[in-house]
């Protein structure tokens, strides 16, 4: 791929600034309750999760449950998908009943992997409240679904490629633009 | 990454390095789902797995409709004794119609050699070999390795001892694919008329005594005598098998202190092996179970990824 193809759109700092107001926005709305449990999405949210949890410790004292869901078992193109979906471990390492729960993915684009990831979660029990936190929201849904709290709105085209790479497996905090 | 790419699983002798590790791996994951409150996931949900045993089961029937179910798939089990089999249907006809009747997968048991592999070739939907005559039990080699991965974090390099009738056990012969193909270093133990003749060639020594099966082993697999297929001459009478090749407390002093004992089940106490080893804190035989499931949830997955795209 040419190279002036590819936009930057968000670089380390702002990556960290876009995921502390997160955070702040997390607090703030949810002031009235200490049930509140982080949840990242497999593969990225996982990532963003744990900066969330670190940060909202560093802003609170406290720290907050951590899960990880992996939602491949609950694609709706699971049947026709092209390439064979690799199953990763879900761990809810807390009860999920009366519990706000914050799920975190990278990029909000279909919805698609929000509403797995929300059947997902009604499996483990019945949570308070379930919240959307993203990095990217880059528009064209498919699914009447909204994000709580979003790092960057980008309008894009459905040609583009959003691609979010993020140190703890890219080596690098970097949000870029393709096509 | 790992294709799988097969709409059957048949046995291990046809399997990569690399094709088993993805089922392990898989498993893995698919171990949480029955740790849950609500144990399903939707991934075959829709689909209709039929159980067709031609030989009795209690654990592995069970087992395979546990996964399926696990999996929101649908579950028939065909008992032979009751069907139209007792009517002369053969396994082709059963099998076909089993098809036609828009089934997806068909898990078999049957007492023939290559059974399953003869199915599979006349229907385009999936088969499971769940046990075929004296040839192969891959699902049971999956979970008995996914079981010695979890205790000792690795396959390559080990020693693993598989003692009892090695000529007519399908769990074995297994075994000893899955186990060689992952690097680990195989003894077969057994007397001499129940070891098949040039065993050597799939890669694994012999030993016909059990104190040296177990010396340095780091885990021993020991096999169900299967009395009920005595073939007469060649078969050893209970009591003299328990002399001389059943795991007892008494010869596992002499093993390694923390060796793995397995036993596919279902177990004969007192004759290949005492209750006190089966029940003993060397014993992983119901983990074994357990994992059972995980592994047949990851196969059924598996295959029935590949064969949506055909």
């Amino acid at each position: 791929m040419p190279l002036e193809n590819i936009k930057e759109i968000m670089d380390r700092q702002s990556i960290e600034n876009a995921l502390t107001r997160i955070a702040h926005e997390i607090i703030e709305h949810n002031a009235e309750t200490n049930e509140i449990a982080i949840v990242g999405i497999r593969t990225r949210g996982e990532y963003l999760a744990n900066r969330l949890v670190a940060i909202i410790e560093k802003l609170k004292g406290a720290k907050l449950p951590l899960g990880l869901l992996d939602i491949t078992l609950y694609r709706d193109d699971l049947m026709i998908a092209d390439s064979q979906p690799v199953v990763h471990e879900t761990n809810i390492p807390f009860d999920v009943n009366e519990t706000n729960i914050i799920l975190v993915d990278d990029v909000l684009y279909t919805g698609r992997t929000i509403r797995a990831a929300l059947d997902a979660f009604i499996d483990f029990g019945r949570p308070q409240s379930i919240q959307l936190a993203v990095l990217v929201d880059r528009g064209h849904r498919e699914l009447p679904i909204r994000a709580d709290y979003v790092g960057k709105n980008i309008p894009t085209s459905k040609k583009e490629t959003v691609v979010v790479k993020l140190n703890e497996i890219d080596k690098q905090d970097q949000v870029l633009v393709q096509g | 990454m790992t294709k799988w790419g097969q709409k059957d699983l048949l046995g291990l002798e046809n399997l990569s390095r690399e094709q088993i590790e993805l089922v392990l791996s898989t498993a893995e994951s698919f171990k949480e789902v029955s740790t849950r409150g609500i144990k399903k996931v939707p991934a075959l949900r829709g689909k209709t797995v039929v159980n067709l045993f031609y030989e009795p089961s209690t654990r592995t029937r069970v087992s395979f409709e546990i996964a399926a179910k696990r999996l929101s798939a649908d579950v028939i089990n065909i008992a032979t004794e009751t069907s139209s089999v007792k009517k002369g249907e053969t396994l082709i006809d059963t099998g076909l119609s089993i098809q036609a009747l828009k089934a997806d997968v068909i898990v078999v048991r049957h007492n023939a050699s290559g059974a399953a592999a003869m199915l599979a070739r006349h229907v385009g939907i999936s088969v499971v070999n769940a046990g075929d005559g004296w040839h192969e039990h891959p699902t049971q080699a999956l979970l008995d390795i996914f079981t010695l991965k979890q205790k000792l974090g690795k396959i390559k390099g080990l020693k693993v001892s598989i003692v009892g009738d090695i000529a007519h056990s399908r769990v074995a012969r297994s075994n000893i694919w899955g186990l060689t193909k992952l690097g680990a270093k195989v003894t077969v133990c057994a007397p001499e008329l129940l070891i098949p003749p040039e065993v050597e060639k799939m890669g694994v020594s012999v030993t016909h005594s059990i104190d040296s099966a177990l010396s340095r082993a780091d885990a021993v697999n020991v096999l169900r005598m299967q009395f009920e297929r005595d073939t007469g001459a060649a078969f050893p009478r209970q009591l003299e098998y328990f002399k001389n090749f059943a795991v007892t407390e008494e010869r596992l002093k002499k093993a390694k202190k923390d060796i793995i004992v397995m036993h596919p089940g279902p177990i004969n106490r007192g004759i290949e092996i005492s209750s006190a080893v089966a029940d003993g804190k060397n014993s992983v035989i119901l983990e074994q179970v357990t994992n059972g499931i995980a592994i047949r949830m990851a196969v059924l997955f598996l295959i029935s990824q590949v064969r949506r795209k055909q």
